[in-house]
């Protein structure tokens, strides 16, 4: 099992609509955001690729540029000891924060990787099985990895920390 | 049996919902589950985190790249030379620097005792969990020794901050390879030492044995890796199955039990402290005489020495603690096998000398999610053995 033949069965299951970065012993795809529960249940399911393991889940922050946000998904095959990386872009609209489908139904490990992305970005995993915060103060309406946070916090939004 | 019996119509028996922590002994720092119990079984845990965070993340975005390293150890604090050893290996991956062999060597002789370190005060400590106040005495007399072995070397006896972005920050020091050849030597017979005091203990047993059950599929699904997916019967380690730090070069086994058990994690973390042992005995006879750090002006910190004697050294060492190194614009992930499980860093970098993002993956953070899943249906009592089971560090799972 080879960088090289993941790629092609993703090509042939999911044809133009992934972009592979290929990085000496790293493979990253940029998985548009509506198909990232597809290519996650694809990609877990195929008896061959077996990709069982769920590694973290995690957000960057390009603030100002657009697409805000990127996920990242790193992935494992227990079986296969390959390492995979998906990358997806999501965006603030005016309609709402941005969103995306939550892959707790394919690995039951990402719920609290999900819960922390989503309160440390303001991010909304749609589907997740329970949308608290995990980390943070209930009463805290800041996301403090975005990179327009500030360091130390403001006195109205985090007033529990020293400032 | 006992679930039969609280639901029988004469006995009157209610849902009781009780707070577990934040302080509470067994949870060995600031946790809290909301537990329901029917009677004395649990019907549900619901952990409540992040007592202990403390933006780590946030933090290393707005540090330099050796700035980080005193950082990441404070993470797992009981393995910590397993820390900055993940994320220098990161930020060498990205750098593309070659590591001298003896640099290597030392790493795996620093993250092996701290293997044996968290083990042995996973194993007091878990002990004490249960009820057994013994094995605790025993533990801190080997701590106390690795410890020490640290100070000897890096200064730090719990966090030694030793490991470098390039080896290591010094040469060992004199008398410190006699020091751990001594340990290595008697350390197995100590381990043969606790193993009589639980291993065939018939209350220990009694206490352990089919509690906390984690069958592999739920633990593949839930991420759990280190010890507790070997304790469920899969012999995955990445020292094995992606080697870092020439670990292909060391002769040891993977432990592997198929209890899914608290027993059996019990079982699999003390032949990790045998093998890690045996890890140490061969690194000390692999240990090779050259640079403890790599030479790459521009990139990696030069030997201390050499600032005081050589002026380019000494220029280098300026701009690097002045303006930081500056890694190619990219992202990586590099994990390794730490006390825990899998320890990964992921660092993103856009060409500054800070890291544009780093995300840690936390070994404890992710074993502990499978709390309530193995939970659900046991004793209260064995809630607490199952979750000292996991072997969590709150500083780790909060960050």
């Amino acid at each position: 099992m080879n960088q090289d033949h993941i790629k092609e069965k993703l090509s042939e299951k999911f044809g133009d609509a992934l972009q592979f970065e290929t990085c000496p012993g790293e493979m990253s795809i940029l998985v548009p955001s509506e198909k990232i529960l597809d290519v996650c249940r694809y990609l877990r399911d195929d008896p061959e690729l077996k990709f069982d393991f769920l590694t973290f889940v995690g957000g960057v922050d390009y603030y100002p540029a657009k697409p805000r946000f990127e996920l990242v998904y790193q992935i494992y095959s227990v079986s296969n000891t390959q390492r995979l990386r998906l990358k997806s872009r999501v965006d603030e609209t005016d309609a709402g924060p941005a969103c995306i489908e939550s892959v707790s139904k394919v690995w039951m490990t990402a719920d609290w990787h999900e819960r922390e992305t989503a309160e440390m970005f303001g991010v909304v995993f749609k589907g997740h099985p329970d949308p608290r915060k995990l980390l943070l103060p209930d009463e805290w309406r800041v996301h403090p990895l975005r990179k327009d946070f500030p360091l130390l916090g403001t006195e109205e939004d985090t007033p529990d920390l020293p400032s | 049996m006992a679930r039969e019996l609280s639901q029988r119509a004469d006995i009157r028996s209610e849902i009781m919902e009780i707070n577990l922590g934040p302080h509470h002994p067994s949870t060995h720092g600031v946790f809290r589950a909301i537990v329901e119990l029917d009677g004395e079984i649990v019907l549900s845990c619901t952990p409540y985190l992040g007592y202990l965070h403390r933006g780590f993340e946030k933090t290393c975005e707005n540090k330099k790249y050796h700035q980080v390293i005193p950082l990441t150890e404070r993470c797992d604090y009981m393995g910590a030379s397993s820390n900055s050893l993940a994320y220098c290996l990161t930020v060498e991956k990205m750098l593309e620097v070659e590591i001298p062999e003896r640099a290597q060597v030392i790493r795996v002789i620093m993250a092996e005792l701290s293997r044996i370190f968290s083990h042995l005060f996973w194993l007091g400590t878990h002990g004490h969990d249960i009820g057994a106040m013994t094995p605790l005495f025993y533990m801190l007399r080997e701590r106390e020794e690795i410890m020490n072995l640290f100070e000897l070397t890096a200064g730090g006896r719990l966090m030694p901050n030793y490991i470098r972005i390039g080896g290591v920050a010094k040469d060992l020091e004199e008398g410190f390879i006699e020091r751990l050849r001594a340990f290595t030597n008697h350390f197995d017979t100590r381990v043969d030492e606790y193993e009589t005091l639980l291993t065939k203990n018939i209350i220990y047993m009694d206490r352990t044995k089919g509690i906390g059950l984690l069958p592999l599929e739920k633990a593949i699904s839930l991420g759990v890796s280190g010890p507790m997916i070997r304790a469920s019967g899969k012999a995955w380690d990445i020292r094995k199955s992606e080697p870092y730090c020439g670990y292909e070069r060391y002769d040891f086994d993977v432990p592997v039990e198929y209890g899914c058990d608290v027993y059996s994690r019990y079982l699999v973390r003390v032949e990790e402290m045998r093998q890690s042992n045996r890890i140490l005995k061969q690194a000390i006879q692999q240990l090779p005489e050259g640079p403890f750090i790599a030479m790459a002006p521009g990139k990696i910190f030069p030997p201390q020495q050499d600032i005081y004697t050589k002026m380019e050294a000494l220029i280098h060492h300026f701009m690097l603690v002045v303006e930081g190194v500056r890694l190619p614009v990219g992202d990586c992930y590099q994990s390794i096998e730490s006390p825990r499980g899998e320890l990964g860093c992921y660092i993103v970098s856009d060409g500054g000398t800070n890291p544009y993002r780093l995300k840690w993956r936390a070994p404890a953070f992710v074993n502990l999610q499978a709390l309530p899943e193995m939970s659900r249906g046991c004793f209260f009592a064995d809630l607490i053995a199952i979750l000292s089971s996991i072997d969590i560090v709150l500083a780790e799972v909060d960050r």
